[in-house]
This record gives C-alpha cells, sequence and structure tokens, in this order.
C-alpha cells in the first residue's frame, strides 16, 4: 500500500432528510485513496455510491466522520476536485470545446488559451473532429469521453468517478474501460470510480470496496493483484473469476436475486 | 439548419384564410352591407393603400412606444430577477407580490399613469413596459431557480465564482423561459401601446383608430386593424429570431420554430 494518502473518508455516516422522513444512506463507511491509486467502490443499485462522491468532493455534509485530503481535513467544504457526476452533465448550451474548457475558465484562464489547450487534448479523447458540436449531436461514448475530458482538465489529482460508462452499451463500455486505463497509465492520478459492474471493478482497479445494501456499509475491501498494463484476456483467467467470485459472496447476489449487479 | 420561415407546412392556413376572405368579399357583396357597418376586403385593402403615408407615421410613433417599453421591461426584468436571485431574502419578499401582481388588469392602471406623466411619449412607453414586465419578470425568476443543482455544485467541484455559475449556468438554463416570456411580453406590448394612445395621446395606431372611429371611416378602422396584426406577428417573429440568434444549441432539438407565417 501507498503511504501518501490523497483521500481519506473516515467513519462517515449519512441520512437524506425529506420532511418527516429520513433515509440513513451510510454507516459507518472508511475508504482510502493512496497516491496514483485506482480504487472502485462496488454496490448495488441505492446502496450509497453516489452519496460518497458527494462528501468526497464536499458538496455534501456528512453526519458523523472526516474527510481527508492529503492528510488534511476538509469535511463539508467544496473545493477544487475532479468530479465527473454520475449523468455527464455536458452543458446543452455549450459546444465540446466550450464545455471542456470550463475548468480552466474557472480558473480564470483567458478564453483564447483555454481553447487551445482544450484543442491539444482532444486527440487523445478521440474528439478533435467534434470540437464545435453541441453534446445532443455526440454519441453516448463521445458524450462520456468529453465530460472525462472535462473532469482531467479540473486542476486536482483526484478524481471522482461516478459511473462513467453505466449508459454505455458493452462494446463500447469495454473499449471505454480500455481507453480509460490508458489515459490513467498517462497521468496518474488518484481516481475513486464508482460502478455496480463486477468486472468493470476488478478489471480497473488496484483496490476494490464492496459495499452493502442500503444503509451502506463496507463489506469487504478487497487489493486486486493483476499485472498492468491489463488486456481483456485477463478476463477469463481463473484468477479473475476467483476475485470475481468473492466480489459475488460479497454481494451476496444469489441470495438477493438482484439483478442490478451487472456482471457484464 | 432550420427554415426560418417554412413556406410548406403554412400553405394549407395561407390556403383557408383566402377562402375565407373570398367569402367574405362574395357576401358583402350579394347582400349589400354598408361599407360603414363591414366592409368588404377589396375596401379595407383600398383604404389600407389610400392612406398608407398616414397609416405608416402613426405606425411608427406605435411602434417607437412598443420597442421602447419591451425595451425598458427586459432591463428592468433582468436587473430584479438577477437580484433576486443573488439575494433569496428579497426574492422572499419580492416574488410573491409579483404573482400576485399579475392579477391586476394593468390596462386599469394605464389611466392612473395617463394622470401622473401626461400624454406624451413617456406614458405610453410606461405602460407597454408594465405589461411586458410581468411575464418577463416572472419568467426569468422561474428559469434562474430551476437550474439543475447538480450542474451548480460540479461548477463548485470546479471553483468557479457565482458570477460564473451565473453566466455559463443559470443564464443560459433560463434563455428558453425567458424567450417564451418574451414571446407572451411581445404581444401584450402593442396592446399596451394601443390602450395608452386611446386613453391621450397625439399620434399612434390608437389615435388613428379613434379618429377612424368618430367619423364612421370603418374601413379605416378595418385597415389599422390590419397593421395592428402585421405588427403583432413581425415582433413575435423578431423575437423567435432573436431566440433562435441566442440559444444556437436549441437550432436542431426542438422545433419551436416550425412555421406559422
Ligand atoms: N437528494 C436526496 N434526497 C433524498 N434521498 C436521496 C437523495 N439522493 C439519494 N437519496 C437516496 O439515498 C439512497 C442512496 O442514493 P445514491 O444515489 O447514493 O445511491 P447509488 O448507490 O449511487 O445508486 P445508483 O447505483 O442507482 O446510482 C437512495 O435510496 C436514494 O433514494
Ligand atoms: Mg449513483
Amino acid at each position: 500500500m501507498r503511504t501518501i494518502s490523497r483521500l481519506a473518508i473516515e467513519n462517515i455516516y449519512s441520512t437524506y432528510y425529506s420532511g418527516e422522513q429520513h433515509l440513513s444512506v451510510l454507516e459507518n463507511v472508511s475508504l482510502h485513496v493512496g497516491e496514483g491509486e485506482f480504487v472502485s467502490v462496488l454496490g448495488p443499485s441505492g446502496s450509497g455510491k453516489s452519496t460518497i462522491l458527494k462528501i468526497a468532493a464536499g458538496l455534501l455534509n456528512p453526519d458523523q466522520g472526516r474527510i481527508l485530503v492529503n492528510n488534511r481535513e476538509v469535511t463539508g467544504k467544496p473545493r477544487l476536485v475532479g468530479y465527473m457526476p454520475q449523468y455527464d452533465l455536458l452543458f446543452p448550451w455549450k459546444t465540446l470545446r466550450q464545455n471542456a474548457a470550463l475548468p480552466l475558465l474557472a480558473k480564470k484562464i483567458k478564453a483564447k488559451e483555454a481553447s487551445k489547450k482544450v484543442d491539444e487534448m482532444l486527440p487523445l479523447f478521440s474528439l478533435e473532429n467534434f470540437a464545435e458540436y453541441y453534446p445532443h449531436q455526440l454519441s453516448g461514448g463521445m458524450r462520456q469521453r468529453a465530460a472525462l475530458l472535462r473532469t482531467m482538465l479540473i486542476d486536482s489529482d483526484l478524481m471522482l468517478l461516478d459511473e462513467p460508462f453505466a449508459a454505455l452499451d458493452a462494446l463500447t463500455r469495454e473499449t471505454m474501460q480500455d481507453w480509460l486505463l490508458k489515459i490513467w497509465g498517462q497521468f496518474r492520478r488518484s481516481v475513486l470510480f464508482v460502478t455496480h459492474s463486477i468486472d468493470e471493478a476488478i478489471y480497473l482497479s488496484d483496490r476494490i470496496y464492496v459495499i452493502t445494501e442500503r444503509p451502506g456499509k463496507i463489506a469487504i475491501e478487497q487489493i486486486i493483484d493483476l499485472k498492468r498494463p491489463r488486456s481483456k484476456e485477463i478476463i477469463t483467467t481463473s484468477i479473475f473469476s476467483s476475485y470475481k467470485q468473492v466480489m459475488i459472496n460479497a454481494l451476496n447476489v444469489n441470495a438477493r436475486g438482484e439483478e442490478d449487479i451487472n456482471q457484464n | 439548419m432550420k427554415k426560418w420561415v417554412n413556406i410548406k407546412t403554412n400553405l394549407p392556413a395561407a390556403g383557408f384564410l383566402a377562402f375565407l376572405l373570398a367569402i367574405w368579399e362574395f357576401l358583402g357583396r350579394i347582400l349589400e352591407i354598408p361599407g360603414y357597418i363591414l366592409p368588404a376586403p377589396s375596401a379595407i385593402a383600398l383604404a389600407l393603400a389610400e392612406n398608407f403615408p398616414l397609416l405608416l407615421e402613426h405606425t411608427r410613433a406605435t411602434f417607437i412606444a412598443v420597442l421602447g417599453g419591451l425595451i425598458l421591461a427586459i432591463g428592468v426584468a433582468f436587473i430584479l430577477a438577477l437580484a433576486m436571485d443573488r439575494w433569496k431574502p428579497l426574492k422572499q419578499a419580492l416574488y410573491p407580490v409579483l404573482v400576485i401582481s399579475q392579477a391586476v388588469p394593468i390596462f386599469a392602471l394605464a389611466p392612473l399613469i395617463l394622470i401622473w406623466f401626461g400624454a406624451g411619449l413617456l406614458p405610453k412607453v410606461l405602460i407597454v413596459a408594465l405589461v411586458c414586465f410581468f411575464p418577463l419578470a416572472v419568467n426569468l425568476v422561474e428559469g434562474l431557480s430551476q437550474v439543475d443543482q447538480e450542474a451548480v455544485d460540479l461548477m463548485q467541484t470546479m471553483q468557479a465564482n457565482r458570477w460564473m455559475i451565473m453566466r455559463s449556468v443559470q443564464l443560459p438554463f433560463a434563455m428558453p423561459y425567458f424567450f417564451s416570456g418574451l414571446k407572451i411580453a411581445a404581444t401584450y406590448s402593442v396592446l399596451g401601446a394601443i390602450i395608452g394612445e386611446w386613453l391621450a395621446a397625439r399620434a399612434g395606431l390608437g389615435i388613428y383608430m379613434l379618429r377612424a372611429m368618430h367619423s364612421f371611416r370603418t374601413s379605416d378602422l378595418f385597415a389599422s386593424i390590419v397593421v395592428v396584426v402585421v405588427i403583432s406577428l413581425a415582433l413575435f417573429k423578431l423575437v423567435e429570431l432573436a431566440g433562435w440568434l441566442f440559444m444556437p444549441w436549441q437550432r436542431n432539438t426542438t422545433n419551436h420554430m416550425k412555421g406559422w407565417l
């Protein structure tokens, strides 16, 4: 395990209140992401994965517990972080280039310079021919890549990605996974990645936290000791299958018969 | 790019209108309806052509009041809506009053304004602004507040300041709301100016109408109605054009430009 902790979440509890009702979503969740580490949170729908990311991004205050970034407490303070929400949230009124340039403009970089910087990055995301397109003119995969590019341009070592590929078809999804690994290998940001796909989590991660159905608790923490760079062949190896079995057991899929634990 | 005026879809409506006019003309002649009661379309066209220069002059006076009032209303609506979005207590105090005040028949306030400001251009502009202000302000406030909290959150993780969030998220999001308010406002505006002119003015279509009415020149009255319709349609189209220019991202997604002209 790495020494510097980019992000540490310590014993957080979270509840949503709506009128009289309250819904306990997270119970005593702790996790951490080391420098340059790729960590996934794997859990069923409604288990509070997005809530963890929002708390990690400082957009939501936990009832209890602390958040540390680079070993400094930052609980509940909005701050600069590469957060990619569950829905790509490209703004329909901005072109791809303008969307991607937003983090740079927020940093008070001049518009012209920001555009130039975006244009330099576009080929890496295979988007160089689409800079002038509006989001509704892009395919699902392109939109996700554009949103990732925007997230990448946020000047933070930590990236929080909320199911970036969930809305994609299986084929596009696999391409995007390989592509994400390539980009990640290049930039070596620390990533906290949310998914409900077991294969995706194992394929991408250095470490996985499995969280249970609501209220979400960490069921297990599993180190994935597969050498990098990885390619799709490893999916058929026995070590991959044994990791998968561990995840399935932790999620208790069979007992619950839950369909949204997607094993594609 | 979508065609701005779609001839094909408007053809049936134009044909039907022509058919109605033909029947009107025909019945007028057969039944020998006197011109001061119901002039035939041909007589109206003639009145329009004969008095065209005079009509144009009055139209100009009305149009200036309409534009002035609209611009004033847009300015005030923007300032107030932005202020209300920025300071929530202000919104809590003002917004309900705004909504309630929509129930006040603004046209009934017109005489008051004339008492206060006399019979020049200013009272007309004020009446127009008053009728246009409410749909604009209410739609803008609504649009600004409906913005997706997730989008604002996202901007916060980029450390965007408040003004940038306003400019790059809230305002563009509110634009369609604003333009639907502006369409309503544009329709009201001509009405507002004419009512102002009916009450007191030196020039304008309302004055022209009053004079035509007093001397039973019914065909002139109809001619001015035609002009009012044309101005209203032109304004409406102008608003659509502005929307088309200001919201390039909507050009292919919605059919708000589907033709009716
Ligand atoms: N703003 C909110 N107000 C009230 N309840 C909420 C809110 N956001 C989420 N919840 C509830 O909290 C629970 C956890 O939500 P969360 O979005 O964190 O789940 P998730 O694990 O990300 O699910 P999914 O995989 O479907 O995205 C859900 O039951 C949801 O209904
Ligand atoms: Mg979620």
